[in-house]
């Protein structure tokens, strides 16, 4: 058909006007900050920027040194040991949890304030409670060997090889209850049909959950899955205000690195290659969950 | 093509040649449409066909991909909706919850800076006619469903406009207030006598209110007549089967020729075609398809012509009307008696065809013959 | 990728489920072992959860010598708000000593400011993407949401560059800006799924009616989004006043937020460690969020179980 047969049509541009100069602060934000910014950054970790940020192009050389770094490569074991036991953890005691919450049981707001109400502090707060119970002269180590148990050892903030476990403990304190929640509105969204079939069916409950019910949930462990892994790779906070990186760089992580270089050591290539990596993990979950999510269905 | 279209003079509302699709998905094809000024036009087609799609292109909700629409004799096709001289009123009465009743059907006028007294006197004839005063001060969540849509309907009545458009005003109703504020449109469009386009899913609906009726099919209309033409001459063997409830009783078969006139034969029995008006010749061994309304088979009684003989299966008595569904000649087949007449299952009845109002559809296109 | 936006809305409608009582089996005698063991585990887990909170208070109300000899979980024999005080208006970061209440007071400013920018914005997006689409306009809200799983360690430089051209750099109203721009992706979600939620034929209605977009906006959307606004205030004020990162790169020891003060403070190497006035600043810090959780209650929930994407 001919595109003649169109008179009288507005100009596309002035369509919608209102909307469009409305949008502009969301369009500058997604197209200057977030993906000029991540171009920027990722062009600059090829450079050897020191100070000031300078095109200096030098190849892979900061991602070279980058691996070469001690530093880095604590940082990269420690979130992978972080991230991988804070996945476990929090998946299964968040699920445990709503699970319990499920159970038709009374003062079932009360306890949900009490297992979220940590999520609604900062993690430099966090940090802080933890850095004291865990505080090997005053806190639970010295109350443990104040009851006769002398020779009681935990002090995984003095020391290097359990020191990210520390830091495990005070995170799954403030996010498992967020967990909790998205598994509790998971639960709450299967039919209450499955229960009756299944006990009709003479199913033990354990078995209903695990072979009915966890399935079932699938979307909401995946959501939960990418939040959680989103906020791993990003832990900052926690780690500054409970160890600051020690004892030493026992306990440093990626993002700390990132600040750290770009900030203190004014060696921004290594910043911004180091940056890239973070993003490059991230992109290693999110692209495919993306891909499975909505790759499938639409287009493709 | 030639994008120099006529448009005759006593049209409200004429569409040319209107597409619409989303994205890869097409709504409206080429769609041509002429309402009259001041005609009752009635949309009527099953859910997904585009009806709310076709309205909401003549609101101006929704872009045409291409072709033109004129509303009062004016290229309205790039306007706003408030330039267009409509007013619609939608299924889930879409009131503005937070506002009186009163400032819903002023809402317009304000936005529009009208004068005061203007307004005022606007809203007071519109609430006379709806005979909603009493419920001015109220907020729409204290009003019935008939009460709400009686606002909506008084919101298009306030901006004075030509052409009143209406999805499906009636279906969030139940049975009963349906009925009555379906005579309320009628009553209205009799005194209001401006142009309405009305879409539904509903048969009565359209039955009643329509002066003329289009059935849409997958973003096609198959047929616009009035609805008379529309239950006893469809078009093809859609219109047919979609309007009439229970539906048209369809019989597979062929075309014959016995002693020189045309007859219908399926699974060995005939039926005389006497009386079907058609202007193409009844060629002997073509396939077709006769479509009879259950109403349209006389049962035992005096009963002329040609006799077929059946055996009641189910009785379905709904009250003024009897429901027989019988096993003939492979078919089955419904019929519609007296509701005082009663047939127990088993029972062997006679029956007798009216040919005047059957139709019969070519077997591969389904169109009339 | 529409679906990404409509990930949210699910978990938001499950939270009503949530809220609408529990599903499992149902509990048959008060006192079975299946309840013991329920009413046990939840009990313990409640221990946990709430004894920080417990040490916190305690600790912040015994004097030093008392905390030196007892253990952290013993009440306080003598209360003192003493550490309390000092936390407040003379605990020492660097060269002033002047306490947490200037963080504090830099918090508010920060926090109220950014808060309304953030929601303002996000909330003309959200009705824009929702309503009145354009071309393109799906995309950009779709980097925009790619963009809140972006590490912000990533664009925090380029955002110092541009911040500094500006002369922002190191300003309040800088952080407020960085906060408005990554609030934006949760909070333009939270408000678009709102939005889409609300029956289109209300704006049809309204268009009809002859009423433009920024009408539309505060004259008939407005009026109806009173929740999502109390909700996503909740977020956004929890969620900017625990912020560390972007307090810490983008302001000056003298506008620096709560969160900032009181790591310095805590973490300070100078000086004898007073635990006690630590715990005091740290409760200090945390009570904003924690009554802004505990007066919401189950709006906060609501929040979070939609804007769970932040992470
Ligand atoms: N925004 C949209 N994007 C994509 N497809 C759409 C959109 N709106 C409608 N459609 C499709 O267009 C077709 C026609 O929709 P429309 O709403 O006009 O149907 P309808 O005849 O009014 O149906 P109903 O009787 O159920 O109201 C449907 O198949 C629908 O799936
Ligand atoms: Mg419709």
């Amino acid at each position: 058909m001919a595109a003649h047969s169109q008179p009288g049509r507005p100009n596309q541009l002035f369509r919608n006007l209102n909307s469009k100069i409305a949008s502009i602060p969301m369009i500058l934000t997604a197209v200057v900050i977030f993906l000029g910014g991540t171009i920027w950054t990722v062009t600059y970790s090829f450079t050897n920027s020191k100070l000031l940020p300078r095109l200096n192009f030098v190849g892979f050389e900061q991602y070279e040194r980058l691996w070469d770094t001690p530093r880095w490569i604590v940082s990269i074991q420690n979130l992978a040991t972080y991230g991988c036991l804070s996945l476990i953890f929090s998946l299964t005691i968040g699920f445990l949890l709503a699970a319990l919450m499920d159970q038709k049981i009374r003062f079932e707001n009360t306890f949900r304030t009490i297992f979220l109400y940590p999520f609604a502090l900062s993690f430099i707060v966090t940090g802080l409670v933890w850095q004291w119970l865990l505080n090997p002269e005053f806190g639970v180590q010295s109350v443990v060997r104040s009851l006769g148990w002398t020779s009681f050892t935990f002090d995984p903030l003095y020391n290097s090889d359990i020191v990210i476990y520390g830091i495990l403990l005070a995170a799954l304190w403030q996010g498992t209850g967020l967990v909790m929640c998205l598994m509790l509105a998971g639960l709450r969204g299967i039919d209450e049909d499955i229960w009756k079939a299944a006990r009709v069916d003479g199913i033990p409950m354990w078995k209903t959950y695990l072979f009915i019910v966890i399935p079932m949930m699938r979307p909401v462990f995946v959501t939960t899955l990418v939040l959680i892994t989103s906020g791993i790779v990003r832990v900052y906070d926690l780690v500054v205000a409970q160890t600051s990186g020690g004892p030493g760089i026992a306990s440093d992580v990626p993002a700390k690195y990132v600040y750290d270089y770009m900030f203190f050591a004014q060696n921004l290539g290594q910043g911004f290659a180091a940056s890239s990596m973070m993003l490059l993990a991230i992109a290693i979950v999110i692209i495919p969950w993306a891909y499975l999510e909505f790759g499938g269905r639409k287009r493709g | 093509m030639n994008a120099n279209v006529s448009i005759n003079k006593s049209n409200s509302v004429s569409i040319r040649e209107l597409s619409l699709s989303f994205g890869s998905v097409t709504v409206l094809e080429n769609l041509n449409l002429d309402i009259r000024d001041g005609e009752f036009l009635v949309l009527l087609g099953s859910s997904g066909c585009g009806k709310s799609t076709l309205l909401n292109c003549i609101a101006g909700l929704l872009e045409p991909t291409e072709g033109q629409i004129f509303i009062k004799d004016k290229n309205v096709t790039w306007e706003e909706p408030k330039d267009r001289g409509i007013g619609m009123v939608f299924q889930s009465y879409a009131l503005y919850p937070q506002m009186t009743v009163e400032k819903n059907l002023s809402f317009g006028l304000r936005v529009a800076k009208l004068p005061k007294d203007e307004i005022d006197r606007r809203v007071a004839r519109a609430a006379g006619i709806l005979q909603i005063e009493p419920l001015l001060k109220r907020k729409p969540a204290e009003l019935s469903g008939g009460q709400r849509q009686r606002v909506a309907i008084g919101r298009a009545l306030v901006r004075d406009v030509d052409v009143f458009l209406f999805d499906e005003p009636l279906s969030n109703l139940d049975a009963k207030l349906r009925s009555e504020l379906r005579v309320e449109i009628k009553r209205l469009h009799q005194s209001l006598k401006n142009t309405m386009i009305y879409v539904t899913h509903d048969q009565i609906e359209a039955l009643t209110l329509a002066d003329r009726i289009a059935i849409m099919k997958s973003g096609v209309i198959q047929q616009l007549d009035d609805p008379q033409t529309i239950y006893n001459r469809p078009r093809n063997k859609f219109v047919a089967g979609f309007i009439g409830s229970p539906s048209m009783n369809f019989l597979k078969g062929e075309l014959a020729d016995e002693g020189g006139k045309p007859v219908f034969k399926t699974n060995g029995v005939t039926f005389s075609l006497a009386g079907y008006e058609t202007s193409q010749p009844l060629t002997a061994g073509r396939k077709v398809t006769l479509g009879v309304r259950p109403e349209h088979i006389q049962v035992d009684g005096d009963i002329a012509g040609e006799v077929h003989e059946a055996v009641v299966e189910i009785e379905e008595p709904m009250g003024a009307d009897n429901l027989l569904w019988l096993k003939y000649a492979g078919h089955t087949m419904s019929v519609r008696i007296g509701g005082a007449r009663r047939y127990a299952p088993g029972t062997k009845v006679r029956l007798a065809f009216d040919m005047t109002l059957a139709s019969l559809f070519d077997a591969e296109t389904e169109d009339r013959i | 990728m529409d679906k990404t936006l409509t990930m949210a809305p699910s978990v938001t409608s499950a939270t009503s489920r949530l809220e609408a009582g529990p599903q499992g089996k149902r509990p048959r005698k008060v006192l079975s072992s299946r309840n013991i063991i329920v009413y046990g585990l939840l009990g313990l887990a409640a221990l946990y959860y709430l004894l920080p909170l417990y040490v916190m208070v305690v600790t912040s109300l015994k004097g030093m010598p008392e905390i030196r000899l007892g253990n952290i979980f013993s009440p306080p024999m003598e209360i003192t708000f003493e550490p309390w005080v000092k936390a407040w208006a003379e605990a020492c970061t660097g060269l002033n000593c002047d306490g947490l209440s200037r963080g504090f007071w830099n918090s508010v400013r920060i926090t109220i400011p950014s808060v309304i920018v953030s929601i303002a914005i996000a909330s003309v997006n959200g009705y824009a993407l929702a309503n009145w689409r354009f071309k393109g306009s799906e995309v950009f809200f779709t980097i925009l949401i790619v963009g809140a799983f972006i590490p912000y360690q990533v664009m925090i430089y380029p955002i110092v560059i541009v911040l500094r051209e500006m002369g922002l750099y190191g300003t309040i109203y800088g952080l407020i800006l960085v906060h408005s721009i990554f609030g934006m992706p949760i909070q333009t979600l939270l408000f678009r799924n709102y939005f889409v939620s609300l029956p289109e034929e209300l704006f049809k209605a309204a268009r009809i009616d002859g009423a433009g977009f920024w009408q539309i906006y505060f004259r008939i959307m407005l009026p109806m989004s009173l929740p999502i606004f109390v909700v996503s205030m909740i977020l956004q004020t929890t969620g900017i006043w625990n912020d560390f990162l972007f307090g810490v790169v983008f302001t000056r020891p003298d506008t620096y937020p709560m969160t900032v003060q009181l790591n310095n403070i805590v973490n300070s190497v100078q000086g004898v460690k007073e635990y006690n006035v630590n715990m005091a600043a740290t409760l200090l810090t945390g009570a904003v969020p924690l009554i802004v959780y505990f007066i919401s209650g189950r709006l906060f929930v609501r929040g979070i179980a939609a804007g769970a994407v932040k992470g």
